[in-house]
């Protein structure tokens, strides 16, 4: 099924902003917002949920920590307990003191790392991908909306056009898509 | 969009659009190299290749041709090293620390920066490498089975905390300098004419789209690595001064070590940060993203760090005596009497004295004084870890050991050689990166900039 793609550029992201708030008022989909630096604040008007790669670092994190335990542990107590200076190293909880630094830096490894790949991995952006932006002045000084015919079916491609007439916008494109 | 006070300087000069900053930051990528930068870049080439000479000739022969001998078995290396750990801590100090505090002028000058940040413990950690002399058993450092039966590294020891500490602070400061850089890149690639820097370009900006997701994404990202690189940034310094702090040598096992290597590092680290971005700001002509604000408010991280680092000098010398214990006594004597009172006494005058003037005004908002004294700091921040690693050791228990370090040409060239291979890797930076992180100041444009703070709407205009 072909679908039609409306790309409206504008020159400024408050303005992008407002009218972003015109179209969804008068029950309008906005698909994807293209901006060369984060706009604050359209998030919930497009209703782009927050991200959870926060709660995925904190998981990576847990897990470099518990890694770093069990390795230390093996490693100092069961497998190897050198005896340094008569120190005892029958238990773990005894030595924990100098297994702190070690522990801290791997959980920050593993949390900063994980949560980097996953980042890269869910924005599919990987080295030598190809660009996705629309157009390439949306990492210059344009904003640009993107708004799909076929997500909008309760609003027809005119009452579209007279919305969008007076929000002030740069440019305005229409493709089909398959 | 977030308001100012209207007396709070502009952080951006002039009458710049959003594609002003990216004409101001892509064109010294897109244009072609001035020559001063070839001149330059062949100055620190030459060098650097000295020093890679210097470090082949040690491989083959040894680090006997090193000046250290059996009583000053860290010298000039070590001293290099955390020298160059020191450096290394502003970069993510800027990003990290200063992003959670939210302040915005970290923006004009955390690429660079950061850039630097990560060149400085590249020259950092190759000094414990080379002092292995076999270089290329390196990764017995690692905890990896081996063939010597069940043995494994010492997890008590802090060399070993320093070998996780310094690999986890240069690959995260990498990852998050890297995920800053990829919406820049994209600019750049979607600015491209010539083929090789279109594909070049492409390559290392992942296809960066700049859809609203994904900037939710790289927003909340930057926020959970700064959060992450915070206590890094402090903990490495620390765990540096642990190597000394938990040995039992008079003038080492110092508890206040840690906070006081840490305050030490963000001072010589912003020193050269301002060095670099005080000669980068002009030949780049970024002189409206980095003024004399930004000047000064590094000048004023640099007062307060350099007095941090007075106190503990002088409280070092109170416990010395205070303590009542007579080595440790001595060792402080030593220092400022014995044969190497001339670095002890370059270290007070460089790093307590100099950052004392800081408290003028009009001191701090000169660039060509601040320049003088950021090459200062340096200077003394270097004989503070040549005064604590080999006066500390010169003096052994023994007097048959006592013993003195003079270092050999090949400690002179191994030094010498870093700034060199650091002054390539940065000019290579400043040439082929973006050296401005784009995406941020152009969110702080409307906030800061000059034209916008004059307009008459700025007060009274509520977007």
């Amino acid at each position: 099924m072909s679908d039609k793609v409306i790309y409206v550029m504008y020159d400024d992201d408050h303005v992008l902003k407002d009218s972003a708030k015109k179209l969804v008022s008068n029950g309008v989909k906005i698909n994807e917002v293209f901006s060369p630096f984060p706009i604050h604040g359209i998030d919930p008007i497009i209703g782009i949920k927050n991200t959870r790669l926060g709660i995925m670092a904190f998981l990576y994190g847990l897990t470099g920590l518990t890694l770093a335990t069990i390795g230390m542990r093996y490693f100092m107590i069961v497998d190897w307990p050198m005896n340094i200076g008569g120190k005892p190293s029958f238990s773990y909880l005894e030595n924990i003191l100098a297994f702190i630094p070690i522990s801290f830096e791997f959980t920050v490894l593993c949390a900063a790392h994980g949560m980097a790949i996953t980042y890269f991995l869910r924005n599919k952006t990987l080295p030598g991908m190809p660009a996705q932006n629309p157009d390439p002045r949306t990492t210059d000084d344009k904003f640009v909306m993107e708004i799909r015919m076929s997500e909008n079916h309760n609003i027809s491609e005119e009452q579209l056009d007279n919305l969008l007439s007076d929000t002030g916008y740069f440019e305005l494109d229409k493709k089909e898509v398959k | 969009m977030q308001k100012e006070a209207a007396i709070r300087e502009p952080l951006i000069l002039g009458h710049k659009t959003y594609h002003d900053i990216t004409e101001d930051v892509c064109r010294p990528i897109e244009d072609k190299a001035p020559k001063t930068w070839y001149v330059l870049f062949g100055i620190a080439l030459v060098i650097g290749l000295y020093g890679v000479g210097c470090i082949l000739y040690l491989l083959g022969t040894g680090v006997g041709v090193w000046g250290l001998n059996k009583t000053i078995g860290w010298a000039w290396d070590i001293t290099n090293f955390v020298w160059w750990v020191g450096i290394g801590h502003a970069g993510t100090l800027i990003s990290a620390v200063l992003l959670l505090f939210r302040q915005k002028w970290r923006m004009a000058i955390n690429r660079s920066a950061e850039a630097m940040t990560i060149f400085a413990v590249f020259m950092a950690g190759l000094f414990p490498l080379i002092h292995m002399g076999r270089l290329w058993l390196a990764y017995w450092v690692l905890p990896l089975p081996n063939q010597f039966g069940s043995l494994w590294v010492n997890f008590n020891s802090p060399l070993l905390w320093d070998v996780f500490a310094i690999s986890t602070y240069l690959s995260v400061s990498l990852v998050f300098w890297y995920i800053g850089l990829i919406p820049d890149f994209a600019t750049i690639r979607d600015r491209a004419k010539k083929p090789l820097a279109k594909k070049m370009y492409s390559i290392m900006a992942f296809g960066w789209s700049g859809r609203a997701k994904h900037w939710n994404r790289f927003e909340l990202v930057s926020l959970v690595l700064a959060g992450l690189a915070t206590p890094l940034v402090f903990s490495v310094h620390s765990i540096v001064s642990f190597d000394f702090a938990t040995s039992v040598i008079p003038g080492w096992h110092t508890t206040i070590f840690p906070p006081y290597f840490v305050a030490g590092a963000v001072f010589s680290g912003f020193a050269m940060v301002q060095t670099l971005l005080l000669i980068m700001r002009k030949a780049m002509g970024l002189e409206a993203y980095i003024h004399t604000k930004h000047v000064e408010y590094m000048n004023i991280v640099i007062m307060v760090t350099g007095s941090i680092v007075g106190t503990a000098y002088i409280t070092e010398l109170f416990i010395s005596w205070y303590s009542g214990v007579e080595y440790e006594a001595y060792a402080f004597i030593n220092r400022a009497t014995g044969p190497y009172w001339w670095a002890y006494w370059s270290m007070m005058t460089c790093n307590v004295i100099s950052p004392q003037l800081m408290w003028i005004r009009k001191l701090r908002r000169s660039l060509l004084f601040t320049f003088f004294i950021s090459i200062v700091v340096n200077i003394g921040m270097w004989f503070e870890r040549y005064v604590i690693i080999v006066t500390s050791l010169h003096r052994d228990y023994l007097p048959s050991s006592w013993s003195m370090h003079y270092p050999s040409h090949i400690d002179i060239g191994v030094y010498v050689g870093t700034i060199g291979l650091f002054f390539v890797f940065f000019l290579l930076f400043a040439r082929f990166f973006p050296v401005l992180a784009l995406n941020e100041v152009k969110t702080i444009l409307k906030g800061s900039g000059q034209s916008y703070k004059e307009s008459p709407d700025y007060h009274n205009d509520h977007h």
